[in-house]
């Protein structure tokens, strides 16, 4: 690079407007609220345009980056958000809940600099840009092919497996145990991180495309896969990581220890925060205690803090430095008053006479040497036993992955820990014309890694279904 | 979403609901549940199977008018649409040739139980039936488990039919029969199947409940219906609802079941009397 061009590098991250913390821990609005068309294109005129983009490697579903940003650059927002829907049929969704910053911006050429292109925001600001000019363009339908095929399960490796599939002229029905379709995005992910208006919206794009959702629909019970294969060639698991893990502690059973799956359940799917207009109901906790560090405990802890809770805290063994959850979405919780007890191991929960939780029982942890995951490991530290008031705990250390489809399906092979063997490349499982992705193969993961699995069970599905 | 073929009252605060779900009429089997919204921001609620055509393509579900939601369903009628009608979840119930099997039920228990009771039946074992309730104006279905049992008694608190008083009369029956039954099978209020395997445990005959838990997906994605079993977690909606009774904790079980009593009573507004609200173990006192 000459140093005339590099002089020229603009190294300012244009910052995208947020809700501020002393509003936003009072409602369940969206907290980042996007960028404007302006700043958008400010922003994109900081790509470099690389000839070998090395930010394209990043991403799990290989969008073509720096055509995109180049599209809103022009101020052709249409010509943008067609680009990374070729790759991505749920930018809205990955626009926001990515881990950008350890995929495509991690490799960004200016990320040493310190000035890494934003592209989730902008990914975001095209997809949202589509959404409010209220009209979708559709791609050309395919020929029809005759073949059919089944998936099971509507988080994000489904709804990417139908939504390449269809494109390709296959007949695609997806499944879904719950009343809505959406998996984790719809359950899991919280209104101020995720709209579930904007999940409902990629959701029905899909639909558009023509796929058929069919909710309410327990796969393993109401159907078996094999029944399913009898009516049609192919079928997709991606059933995700839906089988809470306790810690296996005393107290664990007490009214107001939640799985973080009940508690964001209750409040993002069965609409708790509306309670009681919304009928499902959810208690008024004082005091909230999460364990946990990742996306799901900070997703949680801000919950509780919109639910009025006076006091919410964070309970992690380990420290600040390996808190699992994204940068973005600690320090959110930090900034709207989520007290971090770091290097705190819950061994009991404490309740009271009538069956309620009053209080953890806690240790203090120390950091040791490495452990199998390249994170010191953390010991506890003797007779450092202390405890926290608290009425409600919800606990938020992960999931396994659900084992209603596996346990009922003959054939379909399982790990130890329960992820369904298949191959990494193709999603080909033990079974004959199954796949599978997502959560139900890799354990609990991101959005993305999902999506990335769906693209290439779709592509392999294809493939065996072109040479029927 | 499914439609009602029927709702009716069949005894006060007690509810039978036909509803067409060809799929599920085709897969259940007794012991099963399914999970209802009776009406869109309707709350999700697991209900018994008692019966289903499969050539009718419908299922039969007894359920008692509890509380907000029960209500919600009971205010519906042929016609109507229920927006989630789910199922079958949990695992069947497990019947082999025992011998003498005691079905013990009460409250929407005894429709559930029916379909255990033909199937019991039709494996060759011989079933006796025990109900129970507070009086007998509060009793259905007899007629159908005639044909089904060897024998059937009543135990009503006021005396109004078989014996007087409540389930801790067990002991009087079973010393009645001729054997020892060889297993006894309990649905219905939480109340009774933990004062029955209480019995039993003392008398040492195995006994099989079906649980009742606060569910909402029940398919073990949120865990709101553990329980502990022989001191460990279990999910009732996936590892049973059967489990075995003289196993389950059932302090923490019932403790569990009050968790929203409160939310409840805030959802009646406190515009009607307490006893709107079917409270744990309230029609056994």
């Amino acid at each position: 690079m000459s140093e005339e061009k590099q002089s020229k590098i603009n190294l300012n991250r244009t910052d995208m407007p947020k809700q501020s913390p002393e509003m936003r821990r009072h409602n369940f609005n969206e907290v980042a609220l996007g960028y404007t068309e302006e700043l958008a294109m400010q922003e994109a005129r900081r790509c470099l345009q690389c000839k070998k983009p090395s930010c394209v490697t990043g991403c799990p579903v290989e969008i073509d980056i720096p055509h995109f940003i180049s599209y809103i650059v022009k101020g052709d927002f249409a010509g943008g958000i067609k680009k990374i829907k070729e790759k991505n049929c749920l930018p809205a969704v990955c626009g926001r809940v990515c881990p950008q910053e350890s995929q495509c911006e991690s490799k960004c050429v200016l990320v040493k600099k310190g000035g890494e292109i934003a592209i989730g925001r902008l990914e975001r600001f095209l997809a949202d840009w589509e959404a409010a000019q209220g009209k979708i363009d559709l791609p050309e339908k395919p020929k029809p092919t005759g073949k059919k095929v089944a998936v099971v399960g509507s988080g994000p490796a489904g709804i990417t497996v139908a939504g390449d599939l269809i494109l390709l002229g296959h007949e695609v029905t997806i499944f879904e145990a719950l009343h809505k379709a959406g998996g984790v995005l719809t359950y899991g992910i919280p209104e101020f991180r995720l709209p579930k208006s904007i999940v409902a919206r990629e959701v029905e794009y899909v639909k558009m495309l023509g796929v058929k959702v069919i909710t309410d629909f327990v796969v393993g019970k109401t159907r078996s896969v094999d029944e399913l294969l009898k009516e049609f060639d192919a079928v997709f698991i991606g059933t995700g990581a839906g089988l809470p893990w306790f810690m296996n502690i005393p107290g664990e059973n007490l009214n107001g220890v939640y799985s973080a799956n009940e508690y964001l359940t209750r409040m993002n799917l069965m609409q708790g925060y509306q309670f009681p207009s919304s009928k499902t109901p959810v208690k008024k906790h004082r005091r909230v205690g999460v364990i946990g560090g990742g996306n799901v405990a900070m997703d949680s802890a801000r919950t509780a803090l919109r639910r009025g809770a006076e006091e919410v805290r964070i309970i992690y063994r380990r420290s600040h430095a390996e808190l699992p959850a994204r940068k973005e979405e600690s320090e959110n919780a930090e900034e709207e008053g989520v007290i971090f007890n770091m290097l705190t191991l819950p061994i009991r929960y404490i309740g009271d006479e009538n069956g309620w939780l009053k209080a953890i029982e806690c240790l203090k942890m120390e950091l040791g040497e490495p452990d199998a995951s390249g994170r010191r490991r953390p010991v506890e530290i003797p007779n450092s036993n202390f405890t926290i008031e608290l009425d409600a705990a919800v606990v938020a250390i992960g999931n396994s992955p659900n084992p209603l489809v596996p346990s009922t399906t003959p054939g379909l092979e399982t790990k130890k820990n329960g992820t369904l063997i298949a191959d990494i490349e193709t999603g080909k499982t033990t079974k004959d014309r199954v796949w599978a992705g997502g959560d139900i193969v890799t354990g609990a993961a991101t959005v993305i890694l999902a999506m990335g699995a769906g693209r290439k069970a779709a592509r392999s599905i294809h493939e065996y279904l072109s040479n029927l | 979403m499914s439609r009602i073929v029927k709702r009716e009252s069949i005894v006060p605060n007690m509810h039978l609901l036909v509803v067409e779900a060809p799929e599920i009429a085709t897969k259940i089997q007794p012991g099963q549940f399914v999970i209802v919204r009776a009406e869109e921001e309707g709350e999700r609620i697991p209900l018994s199977i008692a019966d289903w055509d499969t050539d009718e393509g419908t299922i039969t579900i007894i359920f008692m008018e509890v509380g907000s939601s029960t209500r919600a369903l009971a205010s519906l009628t042929g016609g109507d649409t229920l927006p989630t009608c789910v199922g079958p979840l949990g695992n069947p119930t497990a019947i082999d040739q025992y011998g003498t099997v005691l079905c013990v039920a009460g409250c929407y228990g005894i429709g559930s139980i029916y379909p255990v009771a033909r199937k019991l039946k039709e494996m060759g074992n011989t079933v006796v039936s025990v109900f129970e309730a507070r009086s007998s104006y509060l009793l259905y279905w007899s007629s159908k488990f005639v044909p089904l049992s060897e024998k059937i008694f009543n135990i009503t608190r006021d005396g109004s039919l078989g014996m007087k008083g409540h389930i801790n009369r067990l002991p009087d029956i079973i010393h009645g029969l001729p054997k020892m039954p060889d297993r006894i099978i309990v649905n219905g209020c939480t109340y009774l199947m933990a004062r029955t395997s209480e019995i039993t445990k003392e008398m040492g005959i195995p006994t099989i409940v079906n649980l009742n838990p606060i569910m909402i997906d029940g398919t073990g994605m949120c865990g709101v219906c553990r329980v502990t079993v022989k001191d460990q977690m279990k999910f009732a909606c996936v590892d049973g609802p059967e489990f075995n009774g003289h196993e389950v904790d059932w302090k923490e079980f019932l403790s569990r079941r009050k968790a929203y009593l409160e939310e409840e009573v805030l959802f009646f507004r406190k515009s009607e009397p307490r006893s709107a609200i079917h409270e744990e173990g309230k029609c056994h006192s």
